[in-house]
Formats: C-alpha cells, structure tokens, sequence
C-alpha cells in the first residue's frame, strides 16, 4: 500500500528527503499549469517550479496540515509567481507595434462586428497574452485570480495574504489599468 | 469600438484556454538532486555559529579596553585623583572650623 500523503510529508519532516518525490511527481502539472499563466518562456517556467518545490521543503515545517497540503502548495506558487513578476517588470514595457497579423484580423473583425468575433480564437488569446504582460505584477495577480480563474475575493485575500479591502481596491485599479491599455492599444491602430 | 466589451471578449478568450500541464521529463529528479546537493540543515550548527561570532566579538571588545588601560597615564596628575577630591567634598564641612560663639 501507497503511503498517504500525510505519511509522505510526517517522513520528510523526519529527515526522509526521498519521500519528497511523490509529492513533487503528483503535484508538478498543477505548479507548471500555474507558473504557465504568469510567465511564457519555458525556462522561467522551470526555473519559477523549482522555486516553489525548493521552497515547499524549505517551509513544510510550516504546514499545518489543517487545509489540504494542495491548497497550501498552490498558495506558495502564486506567490512565488508574483515574487517573479515583480522581478521581472522592466520586461513590460513595449508599444504595440509588434501586433501579429492574426492578432489585428481578430481586432478589425471586432470593430467590425463585436458579437460575432471567436472568443476561443488563438489570436484572441495571444492578445490577452499581450494585454496581461503590460500590467503591474498587482493587477496581473488580481485580474487573473479574479477575472480568469473566477476566484472570490476572500479567496484572493488568503492566496495572497493581503487584506479584502486591499484585494478590492486592487481590483479597481487593475481593471482601470487594463482598460487604459486597451485603449492605448486601440488608439495605436485604429486612430 | 466598446472598450468593456472587448475587455470582457478577451477575457473569456483567457478562460476557455486550457492550462497547460505539460511536466518536463525527469523533473522530479531534477529537484531530488537540488535537495540533495544542499547542505543539511543543522541547528546545532546555527547555534554554534552564533555564538563564535559573539565570542570573538567580546574578545575584541576585552582587547580594546585592555590596551585603554595600558595606554591610559597610571599615576594621576596632582589634584586630579577623583576619589581625593570625592573625600575632600564629602569631608569638607568637617574640616571647616567651628566659628559659632561659646
């Protein structure tokens, strides 16, 4: 029989380093999955999921084991993730320029005809792509958390240890923000 | 062109895309070898360097008030022993002469 998960970590906690592996093997698709919606090269990935699992053996004395050990796990990858964005913020800034042409078709046929443009087109997605590296590291974080993977903000609050309060006016700010640089981006190819 | 209304278009384009899972082959190894190749952490070791910090730390303290001392005059210059002018102050009303008539 399988040690559980419990088991693992109590074995880690004692010394045992190699009951580490399962839990790196069982739970490394969701860390990637993670670390792929803040960063695009494949070696910030790797390097961000290293962080995290370094990190989580580092801390695990600080697991409680009162929530799932999952859900601690993807709360130190989000932060991990945030600690990178802020790292990396000189990267943010180009124009628009270098829209691709699959990407502008999608914008025309969309000032064309709002309602019928494909929201599940690739182009559409490399935009919002786009869209996202222009943000700050803090309204990156809440706009993704928020908007795209649908999360409450008290949710928001304990993944990133700020105050609601503090999440909601993010939130304002960050849909301030990405509406300022959509219209920039607009403004720089249909005016 | 609707600034909301594209806002909300790409951001359900970002919803419907699928988190990628992918794992890179050997992963798991690759960060067994980086815990391995760490030294282990010992609290004893902590300890123990602290405290060899403090220690030589209060030696250099030791030596520098130590070479104050020596390089300090021993003998006082006249009029300027603290613990003889304390007794004169302290004594001086017993050295003044009593004046009061008989």
């Amino acid at each position: 029989m399988e040690p559980s998960e419990a088991e693992l970590i109590a074995a880690v906690l004692q010394g045992d380093r190699a009951s580490f592996e399962p839990l790196v093997v069982k739970y490394s698709p969701r860390v990637f999955a993670t670390a792929r919606r803040y960063a695009r090269r494949e070696s910030e990935i790797e390097d961000i999921v290293q962080e995290v699992w370094l990190k989580a053996f580092d801390k695990l004395k600080t697991f409680r084991g009162e929530a799932p050990f999952e859900h601690w796990l993807m709360r130190l990858a989000v932060r991990t993730c945030y600690d990178f964005l802020r790292g990396h913020q000189r990267n943010r800034v180009s124009s628009f320029s270098e829209i691709s042409e699959p990407e502008e078709d999608w914008l025309e046929r969309f000032v064309a005809e709002p309602g019928h443009t494909a929201e599940d087109a690739d182009a559409a997605k490399l935009l919002i792509d786009r869209v996202l590296e222009k943000l700050s590291p803090e309204a990156r974080l809440v706009i993704q958390l928020l908007e795209i993977e649908d999360r409450s903000v008290k949710e928001i609050a304990e993944i990133t240890g700020w105050s609601v309060p503090l999440v909601k006016v993010r939130a304002f700010r960050a849909r301030g923000e990405m509406r300022k640089i959509l219209s920039r981006m607009t403004r720089d190819k249909y005016l | 062109m609707s600034l909301p209304e594209l806002q909300k278009k790409l951001v359900a384009a970002a919803r419907l895309k699928a988190p990628d899972e992918r794992v890179p082959y050997a992963f798991e190894k690759r960060i067994m070898a980086q815990l391995a190749a760490r030294p282990v952490a010992d609290a004893w070791v902590f300890w123990a360097r602290g405290l060899w910090r403090a220690a030589a730390s209060c030696v250099a303290v030791a030596l520098l008030l130590g070479a104050v001392s020596l390089l300090s005059p021993r003998v006082p210059a006249p009029g300027k022993d603290l613990s003889q002018d304390f007794e004169n102050t302290l004594l001086a009303s017993a050295d003044l002469p009593d004046n009061s008539p008989p």
